[in-house]
């Protein structure tokens, strides 16, 4: 071989190392995430291809397509944006002080993992409807939020929420006091210490938690649909009109707005893992 | 630029143009004690660290020291007492009002900022109205990164520098707030042996150099003894005694401190009209020394070889020997019963196993038993 007359070694694909059983350890994920997560999206390719890029791209540019795309894009990047500062601050709190109900509410914070999202749709749309308990303080100033893009939007922070808490609250666990400390005697006020010490380290934690509310909340169906009204042009979410297109038997046609989805949020995701991955190249010294 | 990640250089003084002029001050606590859900830490301490001293604070764990340290910082409230600063009482004084510069046991460095900007922080916090200008800031964390052997180090992250790098760092972030002292948590605690030595003897150089009032917190006994100009030995949270190495050594206040700094040994003896018994033989107590029950503490350089039983000497069996750097220690029984006790010996002289061995003792540690 030549490569090993020149570098005196053999290229190998894996570097030795004291951790065994990549071979085997790599084969079983890479065959189970092919049959359970990329075998599904090749077939959902598949489907939309019978239009073909063509037919994809006129599917995708209708009007209503659109509309709905950019309705449920923008609210769920406006839910995950509200829960990044809501999150964080339902997690300080829970980290940082301790009072009667504490355990209470940190077991309340996964509850809108663990109820059925349709429940809590109708839930939600009971309260925000205009005759609900929430809804009926906004009536009278004529703001309406069950049935417009402010229900979905309140409707995917309530969805949203544990991701958030529930990653940075462990970074912020572990933060060390004497870092605080530090801080405080370079003479420091409590809030310089927050935004400028403790706020940048969750940072990087933040983002995964922001990252999995939004990417959670563009897949939303059960609870949206209850409280969205579901007004083509207004309040209609793109997984309804896929909802929709599959009742008609249009597979291709619900496909192809999958398929666009799909691009978008990738797109979205790998932009916001390399800000995770610039800002955490920092903490681990590579 | 020198390379500063070598031990050798860590010693070597460079001059910088960093200016600590200011005159030091001392710190003062007066009767101070602080109790933490009714577990007592500090008991009551009353202790100056003069100005411009290097004070080390001295005991096992749980004696209070970390906690007295942290009072003095602020980060802490005392239960009662005083804390002066100069003549200032600063008992009250939030932390970041009082000016300390603190350096934390495991560094507390912040991760995400870089080096300079970790030792420019204290100096960007400031309010807009003392805050220097942001070259003069960079070029302050530039002298302070050179003052501690680290110049060109500025852009790195901490998760990227050794155990004795951050320990520098630490200390210029510290330095960079001109504090009006210098209070450090076991310094040296995180450093294996060899950069521990080097980093002690840089320490003492800097302290010289800057003038700081400076109080640390160890539990090793050598550096306590090598680096500070007075120890402060704690047990329990009081202040057993404050003195230099000597003074402590040779002539230690309480059966702690004899027992607690040294290899002493601890003997059970009785005191009757003036002599110690001790083994086959006897030794003149101290005069007017209580009769009774007492506690012998014995080092061993404290004990030479006699040449012959006669006034004042004992005897011991060896049961063991060993080699301790350019001398000999041999191990001794000298009553069945009580602990061994060693003694030190010239190389050239061998003993064996089972050998009686002559005693003198040279000096006296000796308190009446409680």
């Amino acid at each position: 071989m030549t490569v090993s007359k020149v570098t005196g070694q053999r290229f190998t694909f894996v570097r030795p190392s004291a951790l065994p059983g990549f071979g085997i350890t790599l084969g079983f994920a890479t065959t189970y995430l092919s049959l359970i997560v990329l075998l599904p999206l090749v077939v959902l390719v598949w489907r939309a291809s019978a239009l073909g890029l063509d037919g994809i791209w006129k599917v995708a540019t209708t009007p209503r397509v659109m509309a709905a795309l950019e309705v449920s894009f923008m609210t769920s990047a406006l839910a995950a944006l509200l829960n990044a500062f809501f999150g964080t601050l339902v997690a300080w709190v829970l980290v940082r002080y301790d009072f009667p109900g504490r355990r209470l509410l940190d077991a309340a914070v996964d509850l809108p993992f663990a109820l059925p999202t349709a429940v809590a749709g109708i839930a939600l749309a009971a309260l925000y409807a205009p005759n609900g308990w929430i809804g009926a303080l906004f009536a009278p100033w004529g703001i309406k939020i069950a049935f417009t893009p402010l229900g979905i939007f309140i409707a995917l922070v309530f969805i949203g929420l544990p991701f958030v808490v529930r990653t940075v609250q462990p970074v912020l666990q572990d933060f060390e006091r004497e870092v605080e400390e530090a801080s405080a005697t370079l003479g420091a006020t409590r809030l310089q210490t927050v935004f400028r010490v403790v706020l940048p380290a969750l940072v990087p934690a933040l983002v995964t938690g922001v990252a999995l509310a939004f990417a959670r909340a563009v897949g939303e169906y059960g609870s949206v649909i209850f409280i969205a009204g579901n007004i083509p042009f207004v309040s209609e979410i793109a997984p309804l009109l896929i909802v929709t297109r599959l009742e008609e038997f249009d597979y291709a046609g619900a496909s192809a707005i999958a398929v666009v989805m799909l691009t978008i949020s990738f797109v979205a995701l790998l932009i916001i893992n390399s800000v995770q991955a610039l800002s955490r190249r920092r903490y681990e010294g590579a | 630029m020198r390379k500063a990640s070598q031990l050798g250089d860590v010693t070597d003084m460079t001059d910088t143009t960093f200016d600590f002029s200011g005159k030091p001050i001392a710190i003062t606590a007066e009767g101070l004690a602080k109790s933490f859900l009714g577990v007592v830490a500090v008991n009551g301490i009353d202790l100056q660290v003069k100005p411009g001293e290097l004070m080390a604070l001295l005991g096992p764990s749980g004696s209070g020291k970390t906690t007295l340290l942290r009072l003095f910082a602020g980060l802490e409230t005392p239960t009662a007492g005083r804390i002066l600063f100069g003549d200032e009482d600063a008992t009250h004084l939030p932390v970041r009002e009082r000016r300390v510069g603190f350096m934390f046991q495991h560094y507390a460095l912040f991760k995400h900022m870089s080096v300079a900007e970790n030792v420019a922080y204290g100096l960007h916090v400031r309010p807009r109205r003392l805050r220097p200008s942001g070259a003069e800031i960079r070029k302050r964390a530039e002298d302070l990164l050179e003052l501690v052997q680290l110049p060109g180090l500025g852009k790195r992250y901490p998760a990227q520098l050794s155990g004795g790098q951050r320990q520098r760092v630490a200390l210029a972030r510290a330095l960079a707030v001109e504090p009006r002292v210098l209070l450090l948590d076991e310094p040296f605690g995180a450093l294996d042996a060899q950069v521990r030595r080097d980093l002690r003897r840089w320490l003492r150089e800097l302290h010289d150099r800057t003038g700081h009032t400076t109080l640390f917190v160890t539990h090793d006994q050598e550096e306590a003894l090598e680096l500070a100009d007075r120890v402060a030995i704690l047990n329990r949270g009081r202040l057993e005694q404050l003195g230099g190495a000597d003074d402590i050594l040779d002539h230690p206040a309480t059966p702690f401190v004899a027992g607690f700094v040294g290899d002493a040994v601890r003997l059970s003896v009785s005191v009757e009209a003036g002599w110690i018994s001790l083994g086959r033989g006897k030794v003149p107590a101290p005069f007017q020394f209580p009769a009774g029950p007492a506690e012998l503490f014995i080092r061993p350089y404290d004990l030479t070889l006699a040449h012959s039983t006669g006034h004042g000497t004992f005897t011991g069996k060896v049961v063991g020997t060993r080699r301790v750097g350019s001398a000999r220690r041999a191990e001794l029984i000298l009553e069945d019963g009580l602990p061994s006790v060693e003694v030190t010996l010239p190389l050239e002289h061998a003993v064996l196993k089972g050998e009686e061995l002559h005693l003198n003792l040279l000096t006296m540690r000796l308190f009446p038993a409680r």
